[in-house]
């Protein structure tokens, strides 16, 4: 019971070949056809844009990156993450806390329309908010008349994404923040604590790799998404272009080499990503341990 | 000091001048439970409870689960608000107060310890998140906090985190950290429930010493009748949201108010017997016990496996044949088939006795309660 997450791993490794039903080469094909699959679906096309973008010097690289509307799409792709990732984040907190702590009526339903996103194409996330907040949709004459902008602006932008990355945070922690029940909570508060000390001092502390985890999938969601954010963007050069659009529309271009540049950006952050998410199983993993252990 | 309740109990000497003592210090508090009723939705979990805890008094909470002892555990402690009903903290309203003002020291049955704290963290905890003006200087939290460490005899162990102790460990800092913020009140929840067997008798010592030592008005819930019997001085035996019996251990043992108790209380049997004539009858004999002043009519006889002796002349005592019979710490038990509808009962006989399966043999009850079957409430 102790050693319940690591028990998968640990049994595997020390099975014998004796336990394994699979002749020695069906495994060596199963492990062949895998590393093939892999090579060819995720590293070649990786290492293809890396090469297509310093194909023609680092000088060309680099041009690309810093020209303005290049440095435009950069900032306004970061600018998004930066509201759509924390505001992801407290309705995630907020959710979960609300799903594994407390009984309320709807509660199945709130846990399942979390998952909406998950189950909506982007594309059609972006449609919502045009036909909510465009020009001909319900609220537009409204909105042209206090002249305010949604769609085909930052604002759209910010929505869209946060629409399509609902979903990370609060997946991430529900299930822990279920499996750690409120006694802590209960603990805290009749030692004194308040609401909001045992919240920072107890649950958030107890939550914490999960929660960033799940800020580090939101983010590279938020970074990454272009379905969704295409619809409402119209892609104005400089104003209303991401990082994704921007490629997208260099490409249609044919200007291979700053698409891929731009591109190359994308798939370093993907790869950080990886790294940080690794980095971070492996310490949840313990976490995980120890709470279990407890 | 409630008066009411300290006058119909009889203490043992020792925890008599604990309460005694108790009552002298204004921290620890009588506690009042009147009348409380708790309902999850349409399912009443506590049907009108009443009961009284003198100041310094250890009681237990007994009863199988469902019972609601739990629920009452945490209207207590303010975690859980009764449907109706008073809770008086030394003739106080207590669900006036909040969770935190209570002031009720907690102790739950998986520890609840913060696990990203260390030891001194989480016992220090209580001081260190009261409001500033509250709030002792660290040095003098620390102090505290080492202090309670050693009175829990886990000094060293003040930079360990929960996950790298043991379960007795864990249970006596989850009780360090509740003594902390020197509650009026300690409730324990399942205290040792956790625990593998030769822990927990160690750890019911230890808890009783604790007690001796502070004095604290201590409510603990627990569904094993051993632990209760040995800690507490009071028992309130519990079932299905009501409360069955209250009383010392041996009221308790000794005279169970109706089947519920004597059949969760210790070991037991029961056998279905017929009073009428003066006697007790089983089948149409007479098995020499006189029917008291208990109604005609059916009737459940109950006894012990260590309250029986063996007699030589069947007529006039029970009998039965020997099922199986198997050694039992310092002594045999014997399985019996007694009376025409084979009851299963089981005795206690000296191990060195030679029994042979399948003979039969004629026993009698020392001690033994009655309770008319059509009427369960005559019988108190």
């Amino acid at each position: 019971m102790t050693d319940v997450a690591f028990t998968p791993k640990f049994v595997l490794s020390m099975r014998g070949p004796s336990v394994t039903t699979e002749k020695p080469a069906v495994r060596i094909a199963l492990i062949l056809v895998s590393v093939a699959f892999l090579v060819l679906f995720l590293l070649l096309p990786l290492a293809a844009v890396f090469y297509e973008a310093l194909r023609k010097g680092v000088g060309i690289y680099f041009t690309a990156l810093v020209e303005p509307d290049a440095l435009a799409a950069i900032k306004l792709t970061l600018l998004v993450a930066a509201i759509a990732v924390p505001a992801n984040v407290v309705f995630g907190l907020a959710a979960s806390w609300a799903i594994a702590k407390f009984e309320f009526p709807g509660k199945s339903i709130l846990n399942t329309l979390i998952d909406l996103p998950f189950s909506v194409s982007p594309v059609i996330s972006g449609l919502i908010y045009v036909l909510l907040f465009g020009a001909q949709g319900y609220f537009g004459s409204f909105l042209k008349s206090e002249g305010i902008q949604i769609i085909f602006a930052v604002p759209g932008i910010v929505l869209a994404t946060i629409f399509v990355t609902f979903p990370f945070v609060a997946r991430e922690l529900v299930p822990l923040m279920q499996e750690q029940g409120t006694q802590d909570e209960e603990a805290a508060l009749s030692l004194g604590a308040s609401g909001w000390k045992t919240f920072f001092k107890v649950t958030l502390p107890n939550i914490r790799w999960a929660l960033l985890y799940g800020v580090v999938l939101c983010n590279a969601r938020a970074m990454g998404e272009f379905g969704a954010v295409s619809v409402v963007s119209g892609h104005i050069r400089g104003k209303t272009n991401t990082m994704p659009l921007h490629v997208e529309i260099l490409y249609n271009e044919y200007n291979f080499a700053a698409a891929f540049a731009v591109a190359s950006l994308l798939a370093l952050l993907a790869l950080v990503t990886l790294v940080i998410k690794v980095g971070l199983e492996w310490r949840y993993a313990d976490q995980i341990a120890a709470s279990r252990r407890h | 000091m409630d008066a009411r309740v300290t006058n119909e109990v009889n203490y043992p000497a020792a925890a008599l001048d604990r309460v005694q003592a108790a009552a002298s210090r204004d921290k620890i508090v009588d506690v009042s439970v009147e009348n409380v009723v708790r309902l999850f939705g349409m399912t009443p979990a506590l049907h009108g409870v009443s009961l009284d805890i003198a100041a310094g008094e250890l009681v237990a909470l007994l009863g199988p689960s469902g019972s609601g002892k739990t629920t009452l555990l945490r209207i207590l402690a303010g975690l859980d608000l009764p449907t109706s009903g008073r809770v008086l903290f030394d003739g106080e309203d207590a669900l006036q107060l909040t969770v935190q003002e209570r002031n009720v020291g907690l102790v739950f049955q998986n520890y609840a310890l913060f696990r990203h704290m260390t030891v001194l963290e989480n016992i220090g905890f209580g001081l260190r998140v009261r409001p500033h003006d509250r709030r002792p200087s660290r040095k003098e939290i620390k102090r505290r906090a080492l202090e309670l460490l050693d009175f829990v005899q886990l000094s060293g162990l003040e930079k360990r985190f929960p996950s790298q102790l043991s379960g007795g460990q864990r249970q006596r800092v989850a009780f360090a950290r509740a003594l902390a913020i020197e509650p009026r009140l300690l409730l324990l929840d399942e205290p040792f429930g956790a625990l593998d067997a030769k822990v927990r008798r160690e750890l019911r010592r230890w808890l009783l010493e604790i007690h001796n030592k502070t004095g604290h008005t201590t409510v603990f819930v627990t569904h094993d009748q051993e632990e209760a019997l040995e800690l507490a001085d009071r028992i309130v035996v519990m079932r299905d949201g009501k409360i069955e019996q209250i009383g010392t251990p041996d009221e308790i043992y000794d005279q169970p108010n109706s089947p519920f108790v004597f059949s969760f209380i210790g070991e037991s049997s029961s056998l279905p017997v017929r009073l009428e004539k003066g006697k007790v009858w089983l089948d149409s004999r007479p098995i020499g016990l006189p029917q008291g002043n208990l109604p005609n009519g059916p009737a459940q006889l109950f006894l012990r496996p260590h309250d029986v002796e063996i007699v030589a002349d069947p007529a006039r005592a029970l009998w039965g044949t020997i099922l199986t019979h198997r050694r039992h710490a310092g002594a045999r038990r014997v399985e019996l088939s007694v009376g025409q509808n084979g009851s299963r009962v089981e005795i206690e006989l000296p191990a060195d006795l030679r029994l042979e399966l399948a003979r039969e043999i004629a026993f009698r009850p020392r001690r033994y309660r009655l309770f008319p079957t059509a009427n369960e409430a005559s019988a108190n």
